[in-house]
């Protein structure tokens, strides 16, 4: 079986998998990092939204051997030292979860979508956020979570 | 707003740190050492017998552990918890319902084999080599044409595919209503069948210890406890002692977890065959195929009027889809809880529906967010609708009118159930309020001079939900119980632990009955945890749905709580050397009423696990208590909702432009998560108004819309901003006053969306559209009328 590394939340991981394995799978199963969820199988949930090399990715759409050599960032690598990352803490304060099955990829979501693009209206977030579905929520407080994480990034 | 932490606060989730953190456990993320994969071979054909299955290549697969068919299949069928009687007294047909297909395929996913191995690839490439052999046979879809003579049959002992023909109401004092009625207004509604998409597929990891024979199954379930008793008693045969499920976090379920799947009994089954767990995961074109469906039916009602619009009668025959087995609860959801239902706000004095309950061809039906009350609530708001048409009443005034007035409650409906409270004219006059229902028609001219069309619509509803007084339900059918267990556990150093037999996934209990508690004990809330969904922990559950957690499970947990506060208040006197009369509890403090002596909860919570100065002779040691709680009646909430809506006439897109809802829940604990609630089932109003429905092929039975690129999800811009109000009567029989919010939004928004597309396409000549209003079926309707005008 071939070899793969790549970066994940900051540390140096290395591991064989198949080539048909998915990047979601090798982090999932290989790496235990079971905060990225599968949610569809066919690239249209997002809950397997993850960052490679600081862009949002659906680890689902994606083969683990592409990722060799990338950058990533799942959900548990958002929080740094022990603090929530404004974006999860703007989703706690609005109630933009509640199940927090897809919460993962929708925050993964929202950081890179107001990374690339700062100071979004309500009618961008919305339009940005479709690749992402939350069946709980109608979204409404998700929307104000987006905004005022935006807000707290400061355009970061 | 209150402030702090008690009941009324919008206290933040304690919850949300391990979701925002992906440090949540949800099924799926369960590994057991050992651990072996399950494919399910599923059926491509809607209906065909099993010629022959051959298993011999798979077997020599990679990584194949076992395979497992019908043939080797020797346990119970999944049984259904409701029995239902038709007209005639006969019961209900009830087919068996193997978790592995025996001699036929019934609906396209049913299972045929299941496959153990190594890995979940090794287990889906060993599943491409089974060869089966059918012969297919010619399947019935469509429940409109299900019992007409000459279809084909689901199962031989349900003759033209009726499961049973049901009835409810005076069939004679209804006839002499429509004979003295001024006015009949008829109309004929579809309820489109939805696949209620919680986000999370379903999984299974089913374990089983040789050293203890002890089974364990961890399950996507909204009710642990309903699942070990129907598994362990009726389908594997493993006493409860033997048998521990748990449902650990659960990404959403909407009623679709609360059924025992085929899945959780063959994992269970086959761990034990195999001596290692054995884990299943739905792909999400499994959940399409094979998690119950919700809604689908085709009815036919009419309301009878004196000359003033005043409502005399309501007449309703209606056809609902079972799918090819009954699922758990699917006999119950378009008798009791639909067709009990129809008396809606409105106290129509004569009231008969007939409800025929039909086999075909497709995945199972059963309860989905609202469950029969949402097929209730859009055919009276549509006919009600119709009517205020047709007799030139406005439709407001019609709906004031005919609502229960306000000094009538208790009320009894003619249709068995008896609502204890509410105010539907004060619901209404918020409402329309908050929407500028006043102002609207200058706002239909605004949007006129841009070219498009607008309307405005309203819902008025009630749903019967705090499901429910067990010699009810008993009476009725059903097969359990349906009150609700809790437990306080205080420890010795004053914190707490509740266990609640109720499930959260994604209600957020771990924060209300968390506030509960804390307020009720006077506990900081922090040093308030709640334990739910797993059988070894939990005494006993009938779990989450029907909106039933708070005002049965909140319930349980004040009457634990007040046993709690007893036994307390006779440790605080013994201490404090007074009577018990004389012990008074506040704020978590002890007093001896007329002194300054004060125990706090957590001094006596000390003293009871380190008994050196204790009653002990008549007292045990210890604090902690358990509570059941059976309701002594359904709770009602009820409210307004007014869609309005903008139709852009070159493309037929409806876009919603302000949706209000004003709703009577009852007492609220946490605001923040009621107004949560209300989102999302709003949202999955919407969903059924404009956007999803699940789609059959009539001639062969494949289902079309199997993934997220055929069925519509509403995603974020689809779905407006909500402006949600409450107004509070209070539920009279339950100790909390509270009455249920989790369904609200999908039970009362539909009708108000689709009444409000028909106000906006009126003025160019469309007179009915059906769910869900997609843009090509506003245009279509749109083409057809004028092509009439032109005639």
């Amino acid at each position: 079986m071939p070899t793969v590394s790549m970066t994940v939340n900051g540390k140096a991981v290395t591991g064989e998998v198949e080539g048909r394995t998915l990047l979601v799978h090798f982090l999932r199963d290989k790496l235990h990092l079971t905060g990225t969820h599968v949610g569809c199988d066919t690239a249209q949930c997002g809950a397997c939204t993850v960052h490679v090399n600081g862009k949002a990715v659906k680890s689902c759409n994606m083969l683990a051997l592409q990722a060799d050599g990338a950058q990533v960032t799942t959900i548990e690598g958002l929080a740094q030292n022990g603090s929530l990352h404004p974006m999860q803490e703007a989703f706690r304060d609005n109630h933009g979860l509640q199940c927090g099955f897809c919460t993962p990829g929708m925050v993964m979501a929202a950081v890179a979508l107001v990374q690339d693009a700062p100071g979004l209206s309500e009618e961008e977030i919305r339009h940005g956020l479709e690749g992402n579905i939350c069946r709980c929520t109608g979204y409404h407080n998700i929307v104000k979570a987006v905004k005022a994480g935006a807000q707290a990034m400061g355009g970061k | 707003m209150p402030e702090g932490t008690g009941i009324g606060a919008s206290v933040k989730r304690k919850e949300d740190f391990r979701f925002l953190t992906g440090r949540g456990t949800y099924t799926d993320d369960i590994n057991r050492p050992g651990q072996t994969y399950a494919y399910i071979l599923r059926s491509p054909h809607a209906a065909a017998d099993i010629v022959k299955i051959d298993t011999s290549k798979a077997a020599k697969a990679p990584g194949v552990v076992a395979i497992l068919t019908g043939a080797d299949y020797d346990k119970g069928g999944l049984p259904a918890g409701w029995q239902i009687h038709s007209k005639d007294g006969s019961p209900m047909i009830e087919p068996p319902h193997f978790p592995l297909c025996k001699d036929k395929v019934r609906h396209v996913g049913d299972q045929v084999a299941l496959v153990v191995a190594e890995t979940y690839a090794q287990a889906r490439d060993a599943a491409e080599l089974i060869d089966v052999t059918y012969k297919e046979t010619t399947p019935v879809v469509s429940v409109a044409d299900a019992d007409k003579p000459g279809q084909p049959q689901v199962w031989p002992e349900a003759k033209n595919n009726v499961c049973y023909d049901w009835h409810i109401g005076d069939k004679a004092a209804t006839d002499a209503a429509f004979a003295k009625a001024a006015h009949v207004t008829k109309i004929d509604l579809v309820n489109q069948r939805l696949i209620p998409n919680a986000m999370e597929p379903r999984a299974a990891v089913g374990d089983f210890d040789r050293a203890t024979g002890e089974f364990t199954l961890y399950t996507t379930s909204q009710n642990p406890h309903v699942i070990r008793l129907l598994m362990g008693a009726f389908v594997l045969q493993i006493p409860e002692s033997k048998l521990r499920v748990v449902a650990p976090d659960v990404g959403g379920g909407f009623g679709s977890k609360i059924f025992h799947y085929a899945e959780e009994a063959l994992v269970t089954w086959a761990a034990g065959k195999v001596e290692r767990p054995v884990k299943w995961t739905a792909e999400r074109s499994e959940s399409f195929l094979t998690d119950a469906h919700g809604r689908d039916h085709a009815s036919h009602a009419e309301l009878a009027m004196d000359k003033d619009g005043k409502f005399l009668g309501l007449r309703v025959a209606t056809k609902a889809n079972m799918g090819a087995y009954l699922s758990t609860f699917a006999p119950c959801v378009p008798t009791y809880l639909y067709a009990t239902l129809l008396a809606g706000v409105y106290s129509t004095p004569a009231i008969y529906a007939e409800v025929k309950a039909l086999f075909t061809n497709t995945a199972v039906v059963d309860a989905y967010r609202g469950a029969g009350r949402p097929e209730a609530t859009y055919l009276l708001e549509r006919l009600v609708e119709k009517a205020a048409r047709e007799t030139g009443i406005d439709r407001v005034e019609i709906r004031r009118k005919n609502f229960i007035p306000t000094n009538a409650f208790p009320y009894q409906t003619p249709v068995a159930l008896q609502y204890d409270s509410g105010d539907y004219f004060a619901t209404l006059d918020m409402a329309l309020k908050m929407a500028d229902w006043a102002g609207f028609e200058k706002r239909r001219a605004d949007s006129k001079a841009k070219g498009k069309l607008r309307g405005i619509g309203i819902s008025t509803y009630i749903e019967a939900c705090g499901i429910a007084p067990s010699a009810v339900v008993g009476s009725l059918g059903a097969r359990a119980g349906l009150y609700e267990s809790g437990s306080i556990r205080v420890h010795p150093t004053g914190s707490v632990t509740v266990f609640t037999g109720t499930h959260s996934h994604g209600q957020g209990h771990e924060t209300t009955f968390a506030q509960l508690v804390s307020e009720g004990l006077g506990i900081p809330i922090e040093n308030v945890e709640v334990s739910h969904g797993d059988t070894n922990k939990i005494p006993f559950g009938m779990g989450t749905y029907g909106s039933r957690s708070l005002a049965v499970g909140g319930s349980a947990l004040v009457k634990a709580m007040d046993k709690i506060i007893a036994k307390a208040k006779r440790i605080a006197a013994h201490l404090m050397e007074a009577s018990v009369a004389d012990i008074e509890f506040k704020d978590g403090k002890f007093t001896v009423v007329g002194t300054d002596k004060v125990k706090t909860i957590g001094e006596i919570a000390l003293t009871a696990y380190v008994p050196h100065n204790y009653p002990i002779t008549e007292l045990e040691p210890g604090l902690e208590e358990t509570a059941f709680y059976d309701p002594l009646n359904f709770t009602y909430p009820g409210g307004c909702h007014i869609c309005e809506v903008e139709i852009d006439p070159d493309t037929g897109q409806t876009t919603i432009l302000k949706f209000t809802a004003v709703d009577d829940i009852g007492r609220v604990i946490n605001p923040m998560i009621v107004e949560g609630q209300v989102h999302g089932g709003v949202a999955q109003g919407i969903g059924q108004a404009l956007l999803e429905a699940a789609a059959y092929d009539n001639e062969s039975g494949q289902l079309l819309t199997g993934s997220y690129m055929d069925y519509a999800m509403p995603r974020a811009d689809d779905v407006p901003n909500i402006a949600v109000a409450n107004h509070v009567t209070l539920c009279t029989h339950n100790p909390l006053g509270a009455k249920g919010v989790g369904e609200v939004g999908a039970i009362g928004l539909p009708p108000a969306v689709i009444n409000a597309v028909l106000d906006a396409l009126r003025p160019v000549g469309v007179e009915d559209i059906t769910m869900p209003a997609t843009p090509y079926k506003v245009w279509s309707a749109m083409q057809s009328a004028s092509k009439k005008a032109a005639e």
